[in-house]
């Protein structure tokens, strides 16, 4: 985890906020960090993950996580982490026959389905297990990234149905947290991922927005990251918290500084 | 080179979960492994594969893609595992060269290659590949090997070459001597045919084998492309890519060609359509792929007419779904043929995505205005600098005639008095 984000978060591993889903969008760069960053955030808070990573490989996460400080392998050893692989599923799924339902199963219909068989993965990976003492502090839902099922076929109502079905199993009933990452297609006038993308900043508490530079790439400053504190339940007679600092990633952690204060230029 | 992970412990436990665990627990001193190490191979792997090195940033296993230019602009090649995603130029002039770089980069290190086409047959591609450029060395070596792998049975002496002979023959796949990391290739002539007819390739061509009775499975993508993937995961579990047949043990590279990728050619309609019913199976196609390249010892060069794509959205998740994105834009037919600044060049290139593998950052280049050109010989890519001020060279030019006329005062005698910068500045 990025101690700097934590800080301007306002957030500890300890004392992090629960029931919460927070939506992760990057337009016109990659976002992955923050992905990275709230995994191991997770693991350091000492609480069960599922991890459903669409996009990338075990190892990919692995090799990151250890940069950040926590061993995936370990976790998933030792219960605290469920990791499902994308790309190892989806193969399976394509080239055999699986008796048992897969979470992927919809790969194989010609129609498009839903997603209930990865809707009953994850909450048979979260359920409380009742083995008397409490090793885990509560369960969190990390989804990397939501616009490949999209790619995949899945029409974006069939993906709000599935984040809907996730947050009230995680987010009400087990006293969870859900962070998934969305792409913004931005101009590319992608209607199934806007779709998506609006229905599920209307549902989020915080929102994490990675963009790049309107001005073009900058060697010093990777992008701009815009945070947004909202209130969905709540009648909102106060005004949704955003604030908006530049960033710069590099080998092991990110360093935010507010607009036009990067180091390279004062 | 052959710097090796030092997991001597479990090299003799195939498959076991705890040396899996073990190997990943690597501190930061040892060189790690290519993507694939999740699977269950025995010993250390990596980088003593022909034509392959370790990235300088987090030792993943780079293959070239037979360009040393485009090479460093891709932080030192492509990595094993991932997708080299061209979109076309609009008249498909360039690409192909692209695409047959890469293959003959194979042939010449000795990787398996895999070209599939629905538009020309992979052994008419194959013949039309540049030959490489070799020094005199390197090629007296080539006309050893190529002489020992034509009559592997005589114990014909060696005389220059001779340490070759004490090597085991099965291990000598291809030419053993071209140890160097990328070459450069010779438009101009094609690759000699004993090279081709010495390596090993498979090929994939869409009207054979959309007729054969293949066994499909229940997909919703178009034939052309289940059938591929098909044809690719047979190769990958035949051949022991993926380290998962035990009869095979494998240390060599499958290099992919893929070309044309979502032309109607292949049963797609995307170029055709906006709204068409076919139009998640390219994206399916390319996520099964990735699937497929992971867990292999295998790259994959895909040329794409994305200028043809009548639904942008579809260009956006390709993008996504592809690790390395290269886009092609030729002069021919546009303004910008006339344009002075472009007249030494035929076209630009542009870098629009480079993956971040196993890292947060990524090695971009710093040069964003690059241009490729297509001289008789070699394809070079080129920085184009875009500040010429016009104003500054009328200026030198007259400093140079000025210098001359300074200078030349015995010659003309026509300038009594020279003069000085000063009088005409």
């Amino acid at each position: 985890m990025f101690v700097e984000l934590n800080n301007l978060l306002n957030t500890t591993p300890d004392r992090a906020e629960q029931g919460k889903l927070t939506l992760l969008c990057d337009a016109k760069t990659d976002g992955s960090f923050l992905v990275h960053h709230f995994l191991s955030f997770y693991l350091k808070a000492n609480c069960k993950v599922c991890f459903v990573a669409l996009i990338q490989s075990f190892s990919h996460y692995s090799i990151v996580g250890q940069k950040l400080g926590v061993s995936l392998t370990m976790a998933r050893e030792r219960g605290q982490l469920v990791f499902l692989e994308g790309l190892k599923s989806a193969v399976d799924v394509v080239f055999q026959a699986q008796k048992e339902p897969q979470p992927l199963q919809f790969l194989r219909e010609a129609n498009a389905g839903n997603l209930k068989p990865l809707f009953e993965f994850v909450r048979e990976a979260l359920k409380p297990v009742d083995s008397g003492e409490a090793r885990w502090t509560y369960p969190v839902l990390l989804v990397d990234d939501l616009s490949v099922l999209l790619s995949l076929g899945m029409g974006a109502v069939a993906v709000l149905d599935f984040i809907h079905y996730c947050r009230a199993t995680v987010c009400w009933e087990l006293k969870g947290n859900m962070v998934v990452l969305v792409h913004d297609s931005g101009d590319a006038e992608d209607e199934e991922n806007d779709i998506l993308l609006n229905g599920l900043s209307h549902q989020s508490h915080l929102i994490l927005r990675a963009e790049g530079l309107a001005t073009g790439f900058c060697r010093d400053v990777h992008g701009q990251l815009r945070i947004l504190w909202r209130r969905p339940s709540q009648s909102t007679a106060q005004r949704d918290q955003s604030f908006t600092y530049q960033y710069k990633i590099q080998d092991k952690s990110v360093s935010f500084f507010a607009k036009g204060m990067s180091p390279a230029v004062l | 080179m052959a710097a090796v992970a030092t997991c001597d412990s479990v090299a003799g436990s195939t498959g076991s979960a705890v040396a899996t665990a073990s190997k990943r627990n690597v501190t930061s001193f040892q060189k790690r492994g290519p993507r694939a190490s999740g699977t269950n191979d025995s010993g250390p792997r990596l980088v003593s594969i022909a034509g392959t090195r370790p990235s300088v940033r987090n030792g993943q296993l780079l293959v070239s893609t037979g360009l040393p230019a485009l090479d460093q602009l891709l932080g030192g090649g492509l990595a094993v595992g991932t997708v080299l995603l061209i979109e076309e130029d609009k008249y498909n002039i360039y690409s192909p060269l692209l695409f047959k770089y890469f293959l003959a980069e194979g042939i010449v290190n000795g990787h398996t290659l895999l070209v599939a086409s629905a538009k020309e047959d992979p052994a008419n591609i194959l013949q039309e590949l540049p030959a490489p450029l070799l020094d005199d060395k390197c090629k007296k070596e080539f006309d050893e090997d190529v002489y020992n792998h034509k009559t592997p049975e005589s114990n014909i002496k060696m005389k220059i070459a001779w340490r070759y002979q004490l090597l085991p023959k099965m291990e000598q796949i291809g030419p053993v001597s071209s140890s160097r990391f990328g070459h450069y290739y010779d438009a101009s002539k094609r690759m000699p045919q004993e090279l081709i007819e010495a390596s090993n390739w498979h090929g994939f061509f869409l009207p054979e084998k959309i007729s054969s009775t293949l066994k499909v499975e229940p997909c919703s993508l178009t034939p052309g492309y289940t059938k591929l993937l098909q044809f690719i995961q047979n190769i990958i579990y035949e051949e022991g890519f993926d380290g998962s047949n035990p009869q095979k043990k494998q240390r060599n590279i499958l290099r992919i060609g893929i070309q044309n990728l979502g032309s109607p050619l292949w049963g797609d309609d995307i170029c055709c359509a906006e709204n068409g019913g076919n139009s998640h199976s390219l994206t399916k196609f390319l996520y099964v792929l990735r699937g497929l390249l992971r867990t292999s010892l295998s790259a994959c060069i895909i040329t794409m007419p994305t200028h043809l794509i009548q639904n942008k959205a579809i260009i956006a998740r390709v993008t996504n779904l592809s690790d390395i994105v290269v886009g092609l834009e030729s002069f021919i037919g546009s303004e910008r043929e006339t344009n002075p600044l472009y007249k030494d060049y035929h076209g630009l290139i542009h870098i629009r995505q480079i993956p971040r593998l196993n890292n947060l950052i990524c090695d971009e280049s710093d040069v964003k205005d690059l241009a490729f050109k297509l001289k008789r010989k070699l394809f070079t890519i080129e920085c184009i600098t875009k500040l010429r001020s016009y104003g500054l060279r009328s200026q030198k030019y007259f400093l140079s005639r000025h210098l001359q006329r300074k200078f030349s005062i015995k010659k003309n005698p026509y300038f009594k008095e020279p003069h000085t910068l000063k009088k005409i500045y």
